[in-house]
């Protein structure tokens, strides 16, 4: 063999190795986004599982006539690979905010929820409410079907250009005090 | 004591004939059995409100309400009920009434005595009623 070829043969099985490398970290890469996408890892911090989680149990996305569930990431993660990498990015600041504390016990969940949620409601704003929409199009909700309050008040919100989370806030879990949202559905004492 | 005895086995004698007279609308079952199970029951669904029997009546939910928390947070029935919201839910708006508190002290908001709903306003499910209800409404509600 001369020494052209043994050069070349190098490269080649060089080559070959950075793609079954590459493979093989494309693979991971992926299969972290699956497993970081799925509903086992949203819940395997106890902020989520003991908040968010325990409540979402008791609604209609977990549990309804026809056994179809709409889990954590099928609402808080874009189907799109871009932006789905860009809520990993984000995802790091909680698993850093995880490991300092910030809300570590049930009370302190509730200090920060109003601003979590704040943060969530603008996201679906911006998105038209796209994950929503990804299981539900207005398109193929037959009003007719569904009870009068809805029928209506679909007909009227596509009208008035609305969004799915101007009036289904609070469909998964429970709401943060309200107070400086609508101060007419909240109790007062004192007023 | 010949007087006791007698009614002692009188009330022997009356004991299981009384008995018999008392009869379960549920139908009678002996203790060990197993209880039939009892039927489920739906909420009606969205419907037109529903006509009161008698004036103060605190008038019956024409809808269902799954899922309508009412917490020290939120009132999902006043997100509908309250006065900023009922035109945009075409929903009856809260009384007057509720927004006095048991001094009958005129509030700015809805009185705390009157936020959970529920303890007054009720839901009607499919049930058949076991009797025939032969309640007649006031003339003035007929
Ligand atoms: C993964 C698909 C999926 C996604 C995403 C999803 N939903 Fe749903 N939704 C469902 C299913 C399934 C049901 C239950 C249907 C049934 O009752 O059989 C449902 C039920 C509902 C109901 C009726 C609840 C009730 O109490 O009867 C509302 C309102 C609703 N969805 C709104 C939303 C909104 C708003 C969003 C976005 C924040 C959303 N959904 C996202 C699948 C989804
Ligand atoms: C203008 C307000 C408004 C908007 C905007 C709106 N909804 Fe609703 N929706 C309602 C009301 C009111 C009901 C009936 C009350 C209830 O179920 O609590 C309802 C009920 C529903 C139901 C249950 C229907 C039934 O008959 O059980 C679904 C599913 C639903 N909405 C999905 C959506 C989705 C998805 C969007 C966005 C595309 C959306 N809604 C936008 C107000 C709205
Ligand atoms: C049907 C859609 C839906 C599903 C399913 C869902 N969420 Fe949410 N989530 C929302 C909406 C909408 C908000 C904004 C606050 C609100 O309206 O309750 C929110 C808010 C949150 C917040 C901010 C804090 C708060 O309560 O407002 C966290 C954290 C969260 N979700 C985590 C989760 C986790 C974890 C799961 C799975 C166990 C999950 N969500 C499932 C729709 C959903
Ligand atoms: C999504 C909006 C909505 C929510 C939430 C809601 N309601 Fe209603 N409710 C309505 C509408 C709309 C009507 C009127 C129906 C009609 O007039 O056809 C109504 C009617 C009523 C009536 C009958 C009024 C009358 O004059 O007979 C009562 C009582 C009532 N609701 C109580 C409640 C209670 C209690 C809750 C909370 C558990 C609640 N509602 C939640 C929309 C809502
Ligand atoms: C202590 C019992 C009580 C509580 C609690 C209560 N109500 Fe009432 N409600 C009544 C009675 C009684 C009436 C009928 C007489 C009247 O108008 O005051 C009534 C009437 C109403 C009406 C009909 C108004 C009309 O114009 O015909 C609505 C709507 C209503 N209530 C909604 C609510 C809502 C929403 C809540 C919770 C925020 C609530 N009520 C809490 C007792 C109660």
């Amino acid at each position: 063999m001369s020494n052209r070829n043994k050069a070349s043969g190098f490269k080649w099985a060089t080559f070959l190795l950075g793609g079954i490398v590459g493979i093989v970290l494309l693979a991971v890469f992926l299969g972290e986004l699956h497993y970081s996408a799925s509903e086992k890892f949203c819940i395997s911090c106890h902020e989520m599982e003991d908040n968010v989680y325990m409540e979402y149990k008791d609604t209609a996305h977990y549990m309804n006539k026809s056994g179809v569930r709409a889990t954590c990431t099928d609402c808080h993660l874009s189907n799109n690979l871009v932006e789905k990498v860009g809520r990993k990015v984000k995802a790091v600041n909680e698993v850093i905010q995880h490991f300092s504390g910030t809300i570590d016990t049930r009370e302190k969940f509730i200090d920060h929820r109003l601003k979590l949620a704040e943060r969530v409601w603008a996201e679906m704003k911006a998105t038209d409410s796209r994950e929503c929409r990804s299981c539900h199009t207005e398109e193929n909700m037959d009003y007719t079907k569904q009870s009068s309050r809805a029928m209506a008040q679909h007909l009227q919100g596509e009208a008035e250009n609305k969004t799915c989370i101007d009036c289904h806030k609070g469909l998964a879990h429970r709401l943060p005090d309200m107070h400086t949202i609508d101060p007419s559905a909240v109790i007062s004492v004192t007023e | 004591m010949k007087k006791v005895l007698l009614i002692l086995a009188l009330s022997c004698i009356a004991m299981p004939l009384h008995a018999e007279e008392v009869k379960s609308l549920r139908g009678t079952r002996d203790l060990d059995a197993c209880s039939e199970p009892p039927q489920i029951n739906r909420l009606i669904a969205d419907d037109r409100p529903i006509p009161r029997d008698f004036v103060q009546q605190p008038p019956l939910i024409p809808h269902k309400k799954e899922g309508y928390r009412i917490d020290k947070n939120y009132n999902k029935c006043l997100s509908c009920h309250s006065w900023a919201n009922y035109k945009q839910a075409k929903a009856t708006k809260v009384p007057p009434t509720h927004f006095q508190d048991r001094e009958m002290k005129e509030r700015a908001n809805l009185s705390p005595s009157r936020y959970f709903c529920t303890q007054c306003h009720v839901p009607q499910t499919d049930v058949r009623p076991l009797v025939d209800n032969e309640f007649e409404p006031v003339k003035a509600l007929r």
